[in-house]
């Protein structure tokens, strides 16, 4: 069984997102780093970059394949974890600590559409 | 959804952290508990076994048998002994590749032929009809597609000799692409040829399909890490070894590919040799050639390579090499671009250009004895 935090929001595409005075913090979830295997790189956004919802705004890259990480809300890079561009393998090691980006976001009403964790616990069913 | 399982697949299926993939129809084991670099490792320092029961084994067998492949192949079939294995193409006439294959000579009359998964329809229609040769010929030698009644697993890796020895004394005088089909352990009747596609030393070994699990079963207990693809590939990429569909194709000559040692020009005749002989003469358009990256990223299939704004080529494949610690591809480019080892060009890799750099290839090659 994979973890899943009760503090945490989530994604269809199995990020994970915890906001906090008008930042969220992003990462994949644990079921995402144990489906994708081995990560060997994070293609991490830029400082200053602006996505829309949707927009592909990272990559993770497993040994046999690459998976996009999209801007889970609209807003404005504000950090990046640079600790993966060394150790990208700290995504499988402890995906809840090791986030990708940060983002100010320009609508918080954005993150009230998240699946909480009893929604994405659902969904993970509905999809195995 | 329904794909097929090898003879081997219930001895594995179960073990925990086993992750399966699909592969030309075939559900076969990506990597197991440890992961793929960790079984990468097993085979570069100890041993490691993979069940490739999904390749194809067909048979040619007759008196005409060796005329009639030494036609279809690139390479010389006339120059085999018995016991000798030989790595060769069957071509296209346009000299393009309809696969790559290892031969095995039992005897004049008897050859075997070890085809792709994902090509063996293919190869088997194209033996038996489709080619040129076949169609100007009023009969010719049995055929036959053995592929379901086989089990075939791979034990590959420095250790190899060492426990299969223990197993099979005689396999210690298989010299390096050669075979012995007169084996046995306890009643279980084996093929074992030193041959493989990791770049270290190793064995192949073929029995009855209902054999293959209860001998993968020995191998893991005297133990050989299970592997699956995964490592196939990372290994494979790393000692330069082709992969048909990427390195090689129906696109794709065996002299774009460098391959041209496989492919005996000398030879009187063979499907696509006028095609290949003319572009050897007319220049051969592309080369195959390994890069590594100097800014990180991923070179997948596909990705094009710049030098400057010219677009040379693209990935044929790529990893992060797990015995070098790099990123690492083959690029299929321009050939007489000029560049040479240690040369700069760029890889678009997420619409962002990287650096990278051509280095020798195999980028792997294993030390000591041979």
């Amino acid at each position: 069984m994979s973890e899943i935090r009760d503090d945490l929001r989530y994604t269809e595409n199995h990020e994970w997102v915890s906001l906090k005075d008008g930042t969220v913090r992003v990462g994949i979830t644990d079921y995402a780093q144990d489906s994708l295997g081995e990560i060997v790189y994070v293609e991490l956004p830029e400082i200053e970059d602006e996505f829309s919802q949707g927009e592909e705004a990272a990559s993770i890259e497993s040994v046999k394949a690459a998976a996009p990480v999209y801007a889970v809300m609209s807003g404005r890079i504000t950090k990046v974890n640079r600790k993966l561009e060394d150790s990208p393998e700290l995504v499988n090691e402890a995906p809840y600590s090791a986030y990708i980006y940060e983002m100010e976001i320009r609508d918080p009403d954005e993150f009230e559409h998240l699946m909480d964790s009893e929604a994405y616990s659902d969904y993970l069913e509905s999809i195995d | 959804m329904d794909r097929k399982t090898t003879p081997v697949y219930r001895n594995y299926c179960d073990l925990a952290g086993i992750k399966t993939a699909d592969f030309h129809g075939w559900e076969l084991p990506l990597h197991f508990s440890q992961g793929i670099s960790a079984e990468h490792t097993a085979v570069r320092t100890a041993a490691g076994l993979f069940d490739v029961s999904h390749m194809g084994e067909i048979f040619i067998e007759g008196e005409q048998a060796e005329w009639y492949l030494d036609q279809l192949i690139t390479g010389s079939v006339l120059s085999m002994k018995s016991g000798e294995v030989k790595y060769t193409f069957l071509c296209y006439p346009d000299g393009n590749v309809a696969d790559d294959i290892i031969v095995y000579k039992c005897s004049d009359t008897r050859f075997l032929l070890v085809v792709n998964a994902g090509n063996r329809e293919k190869d088997y229609s194209w033996i038996t009809r489709d080619n040129p040769v076949a169609q100007s010929q009023s009969s010719l030698p049995v055929i036959k597609d053995q592929s379901d009644a086989w089990a075939q697993l791979a034990l590959q890796g420095p250790k190899s000799e060492q426990l299969l020895t223990e197993l099979i004394p005689e396999v210690r005088d298989i010299g390096y692409f050669t075979f012995r089909d007169d084996l046995f352990y306890d009643e279980i009747p084996l093929l074992v040829s030193r041959t493989g596609y990791t770049g270290e030393d190793g064995f192949e070994i073929y029995l009855n399909a209902e054999d293959g699990g209860t001998f993968w079963d020995l191998l893991v207990q005297a133990g050989a890490q299970p592997c699956g693809l995964g490592a196939r590939d990372t290994l494979r990429l790393e000692a330069k070894f082709p992969l048909y569909g990427h390195e090689i194709s129906e696109s794709i000559t065996p002299l774009e590919a460098n391959l041209s040692v496989f492919t005996d020009l000398e030879k009187s005749y063979f499907i696509g040799k006028e095609a290949l002989a003319r572009q050897k003469e007319q220049g051969i358009p592309r080369t195959l050639r390994g890069i590594e990256m100097i800014e990180p990223g991923v070179p997948r299939e596909g990705c094009r390579v710049f030098s400057g704004e010219n677009q040379l080529g693209t990935v044929t494949s790529g990893t992060k090499s797990p015995t070098l610690n790099k990123f690492i591809a083959l690029v299929l480019i321009e050939r007489g671009s000029g560049l040479k080892i240690g040369d700069e060009l760029e890889i678009e890799i997420h619409r962002k250009r990287k650096r990278a750099r051509l280095v020798k290839t195999p980028f792997y090659k294993k030390t000591g004895r041979s």
